[in-house]
């Protein structure tokens, strides 16, 4: 059953001190909600548990995207419409900038924001696998200040995460490292847009004297957290790409996921799927003609 | 069950025209069209942001306004298919859907045309591709999109972006 507006509560705050304030008089009371793009579909399936929500949307002071000479920081309120139409990202972290086009139609690339896409924690969004793949760290922030995290050990379970009831995520930071990388980015869903992802790949390496060189490969919805593919990135780091080295790459894969039957998909389908993107992902390397 | 929460006042501009609310801060901007305003142009489809018949515009960016929190839109300009056609002169994306056959059943055609005006006035000229990402995020179930695609293209050949 629908949900009654007359039961909930939202505020909107003048400032990000505002709100981290509230957040601090009563941790886990207020459920902050940007784009609205996860919150509302909770609130309209009548499902929405917390009735004190603290609105983050077009805050400023979490609506940036800063650029300098080491790294580029994305407030977590910039939209999915604001990376895919950023120069920067579009160049440097085509990754980001190619999840953000295929997260959800126009509208609500409009609305969501990167910020509500990493505390949601879902593992099947599409922005988080290019998040590991570039070595992002999150900037927390509550009343005692701000504190710097790598994002990799952020996500701590199925939507568990490690912020805590009075912080909230400030922006995410990449290093500007990764020009001249390949990189690679497939999404597997039911049709192109407006569908959730049964495997996500997300992945950049170099062939340095004719071997992978800084192979880095994250997958989205094959595990209880977007995941990076530690093992898999160790069986081909310095090798020379051929038949053998993929089927092992293949191997490696499917060993350290581990999928779930679900209404998108099933374990199967996605430990076969995630092998042979696995293994596209370095028949497109070595066709690169990538030298670093 | 839960004590009520308090009204607030909301002032939103709907196609060119002031208003003055009083409302629950987590109504749905969508059932604030259709209910307080009587704007039922505004379709309510899926109400879970996936199909786009409740699509508007928000200060000129589309959006779903079944995930809009009334609160949200307190300051903005929102324009609703009713606020498209000029009088009598329907606006080039009406005129160029009828001509095509781009409406059927018609619940999902104020979402494609507001999809398309925000694709046109980004890009007056789209490419075919352009137009299908453009629509993406809005489904129908009659035409088969054909028609629709063609009449993006033929507003688009005509000039309608504004």
């Amino acid at each position: 059953m629908r949900s009654d507006p007359a039961d909930y509560e939202l505020v909107v705050p003048g400032s990000l001190r505002d709100a981290v304030s509230l957040l601090a008089a009563q941790p886990g009371i207020w459920l902050p909600i940007a784009g609205g793009t996860d919150v509302m579909v909770q609130f309209a399936a009548g499902k929405l548990v917390a009735q004190n929500l603290v609105s983050l949307w077009n805050l400023p002071e979490l609506r940036f995207i800063e650029v300098n000479d080491k790294e580029i920081r994305i407030g977590a309120g910039s939209t999915y419409t604001e990376l895919r139409k950023h120069d920067v990202v579009k160049r440097e972290f085509p990754l980001l900038a190619s999840a953000a086009r295929w997260t959800g139609g126009i509208a609500n690339q409009n609305r969501g924001t990167l910020g509500g896409n990493i505390a949601n924690a879902s593992p099947a969004a599409d922005s988080l696998p290019p998040l590991l793949v570039y070595k992002a760290d999150l900037i927390l922030v509550s009343v005692h200040g701000e504190r710097r995290v790598r994002y990799v050990d952020f996500h701590t379970g199925y939507k568990r995460t490690q912020l805590t009831p009075h912080e909230l995520i400030r922006a995410v930071c990449l290093p500007r490292s990764f020009a001249g990388y390949f990189s690679y980015a497939r999404k597997v869903g039911a049709r192109n847009a407006q569908a959730i992802s049964k495997v996500c790949v997300a992945a950049v390496a170099q062939v340095h004297e004719g071997v992978v060189a800084d192979v880095r490969l994250a997958v989205g919805s094959v595990a209880p957290v977007p995941l990076r593919l530690l093992n898999t990135e160790k069986v081909v780091e310095g090798r020379v790409i051929d038949e053998a080295l993929i089927l092992k790459a293949r191997e490696a894969a499917r060993g350290e996921i581990c999928p779930i039957d679900d209404v998108r998909s099933t374990a199967a389908y996605r430990a076969q799927v995630t092998g042979n993107l696995v293994a596209e992902f370095l028949e497109k390397l070595a066709a690169s003609g990538n030298n670093a | 069950m839960n004590t009520s929460r308090v009204q607030c006042e909301v002032s939103l501009t709907v196609n060119g025209e002031l208003r003055n609310l009083r409302v629950y801060p987590m109504e749905r901007l969508l059932d604030v069209l259709r209910r307080q305003l009587g704007l039922t142009g505004t379709k309510e489809g899926c109400g879970e942001g996936e199909c786009g018949s409740c699509s508007v515009l928000m200060d000129g960016a589309l959006v779903n306004s079944c995930l809009v929190p009334i609160l949200h839109a307190h300051g903005v300009r929102i324009t609703t298919i009713e606020g498209l056609a000029e009088g009598p002169l329907l606006h080039g994306l009406q005129d160029a859907f009828l001509k095509c056959g781009g409406a059927q059943c018609g619940i999902c055609t104020p979402g494609m045309i507001l999809a398309a005006c925000q694709l046109l006035n980004e890009k007056p000229q789209p490419s075919l591709e352009e137009i299908r990402e453009g629509l993406s995020g809005n489904l129908c179930r009659c035409t088969g999109y054909t028609q629709i695609l063609e009449a993006v293209a033929e507003a688009a050949g005509r000039g309608s972006a504004r």
